[in-house]
């Protein structure tokens, strides 16, 4: 028996093990068919190794934190500081993005502007100013070497903004219609009153010589006029923003440019005036007599004796402006009419373009009974004496040819305030 | 394969600390808990470290107490009735200290077929007592088997080799 036991002992213990376990197995199944409870046995065993389990977490959530929070942030410096390089990258990016952005609509305003406008123009930009804080004028990148000129207006889509003043091979100096030195025949639009727009030393635009029973209210559009013979027709120059008595019986009217001169970028140089069109081109036989005598219809006719007419003894009334030697007929309405023999006609009938401007009376300091013809175009100033008879009217024509631009200098409308 | 046949006499017997002892099978235990299932569930770690003790002591005796102490731990932290990974680990511990008292399976390639041999075994008996016994619905799928005892038998190998440094000669 003992050697049976001994030679299979291994067996038999096996087999005693196992049936140990299937015993237990057994009691098991009966008891979590009664009740579902754990077993001591288990919560001893998680008890052991829970807290190991939990430790292990723990070291396993320092090495993490070890190595998310410090040497896996070794390149975190460097990197951060690529990233705002990156950053500043960016915004100048997008800064340059705006700027072009905003550049594009100049652009594309100026373009629009300039396909209007029948003259020929240079696009410019600008690239500095004169650096003194009295004057008012910047530098462009043109220059003769792109035919530009000395008194070339130079405008922007929102109005004129100055004249060339001085040429460089590649660059241009310009003066701004707010320098203290400038001067721009202007007149309002809805007054049809000249005068002439200067520069003050704050950097402001004053319009001088409009007299203080004038009617002017802010808001009034201010036109060029022309008369200077450098600034195209008929532009926009500004609003009044002001309007205050001023010295001698003139206003003080204080305008608010057109082109925004504080921040001029691109702007348009103007190589060569197409005038409005002439009445020789358009047909429209409209004249600058016609208007006058439109406009004033409460004027009364003077009458002048005309040299070299017959002695009748009667005088003879005459248009203002009319040019002497010419024949006067009667208009319907009851105008006299000039029909002048030279100056205008003789140009119109030479096909040269010609262009009409707006003519009017001078302010109400002229003598009534001897209203001299003011026309922007032929620059003549407003005469106060009452034995006024025009000097130059008679010799200048309203109709003016147009003169392209060139190197010399042309002839100031306002002899006495000539721009600068 | 070199599987030699050796005698008894030739084959030698070896015995491990009290701390290799306990602290291996609790590792073992402890990391077959605590890694992630989804990756580690196929390697039955205590199934290792009941071989290479059954094989290393080449004593049936301690073979199946080791496998049963085993066993019997793992039930205590699974979700099934204690006994059945017991039972299981209990049969494969008697096994392979037998077959390690008859034969040298000290190379690499004998512990991998001895392995994959056991494991097979070891979820044949799980099976067997799990579904006869316990009536638990649990599916075989031989390729799974056959895959994850090879698994268990490549990772026995480097195990195996680790567990070599511990040994003692008697």
């Amino acid at each position: 028996m003992e050697s049976v036991l001994g030679r299979y002992r291994n067996l038999i213990i096996l087999v005693g093990v196992l049936f140990l376990q299937v015993l237990g197995l057994a009691v098991q199944v009966k008891r979590s068919a009664d009740a579902q409870h754990t077993r001591l046995i288990r919560i001893w065993a998680v008890d052991a190794i829970t807290p190991l389990e939990r430790v292990l977490v723990r070291v396993q959530e320092g090495a993490n934190n070890l190595w998310h929070n410090y040497f896996f942030l070794r390149g975190v410096r460097a990197e951060n500081r690529d990233l705002k390089q990156q950053i500043q990258q960016m915004r100048l990016e997008q800064v340059r993005l705006s700027e072009d952005a905003a550049q594009a609509h100049r652009l594309q305003s100026l373009l629009a502007f300039k396909e209007q406008v029948v003259m020929k123009t240079i696009p410019a930009q600008v690239i500095g100013s004169s650096g003194s804080d009295l004057s008012r004028s910047v530098y462009i990148d043109k220059g003769s070497n792109q035919s530009i000129a000395p008194d070339m207006p130079v405008i922007t889509a929102g109005g004129i903004v100055g004249k060339v003043l001085r040429v460089y091979p590649s660059t241009s100096l310009v003066l701004m219609i707010n320098d203290q030195s400038s001067g721009v025949g202007v007149l309002l639009e809805k007054s049809r009153l000249q005068g002439v727009l200067r520069g003050t030393s704050d950097g402001e635009l004053i319009l001088e010589r409009v007299m203080s029973d004038e009617q002017v209210a802010p808001g009034d559009t201010v036109l060029s006029s022309g008369g200077d013979q450098i600034f195209p027709k008929g532009f926009p120059v500004g609003t009044v923003s002001k309007v205050n008595p001023g010295k001698e019986l003139f206003l003080n009217i204080k305008v608010r440019p057109a082109a925004d001169l504080s921040r001029l970028e691109e702007v348009l140089v103007v190589t060569e005036k197409q005038e409005q069109q002439s009445v020789a081109q358009t047909g429209v036989k409209v004249r600058a007599a016609d208007i006058l005598s439109q406009r004033l219809p409460s004027v009364p006719d003077k009458p002048v004796t005309v040299p070299g007419a017959p002695a009748t003894g009667k005088p003879v009334a005459v248009e203002p402006g009319q040019v002497l030697g010419g024949t006067a007929k009667p208009r319907p309405n009851g105008v006299i009419q000039s029909e002048p023999r030279l100056g205008a006609g003789a140009n119109l009938a030479a096909g040269v373009p010609a262009r009409t401007a707006p003519v009017r009376l001078a302010p109400a300091s002229t003598t009534a009974a001897s209203p001299v013809v003011e026309s922007g175009d032929a620059g003549v100033r407003p005469s106060t004496g009452s034995n006024s008879t025009p000097k130059s009217a008679p010799d200048k024509p309203t109709a003016v040819p147009v003169k392209p631009i060139t190197q010399s200098s042309p002839q100031p409308a306002i002899t006495e305030d000539k721009p600068q | 394969m070199p599987i030699t046949y050796t005698s008894g006499e030739q084959i030698e017997v070896y015995r491990f600390s009290l701390p290799v002892t306990v602290g291996v099978p609790l590792i073992a235990l402890f990391l077959q808990a605590f890694l992630p299932r989804r990756i580690f569930s196929i390697f039955d770690l205590p199934l290792l470290v009941t071989i290479f003790f059954a094989m290393a002591r080449r004593n049936p005796i301690s073979g199946l107490l080791t496998g049963a102490a085993i066993g019997l731990a793992q039930d205590m932290l699974g979700p099934y009735p204690i006994g059945i990974y017991g039972i299981a680990k209990t049969v494969v511990g008697y096994g392979a200290s037998s077959l390690g008292a008859k034969l040298d399976v000290e190379n690499a390639g004998a512990r991998l077929l001895v392995t994959l041999a056991f494991y097979l075994v070891h979820q044949a008996v799980f099976f067997t007592v799990a579904r006869g016994m316990v009536n638990l619905t649990l599916n075989w799928s031989w390729s799974h088997g056959i895959l994850a005892g090879l698994a268990n038998g490549i990772v026995g190998m480097v195990l195996y080799f680790v567990l070599d440094k511990f040994k003692q000669r008697t």
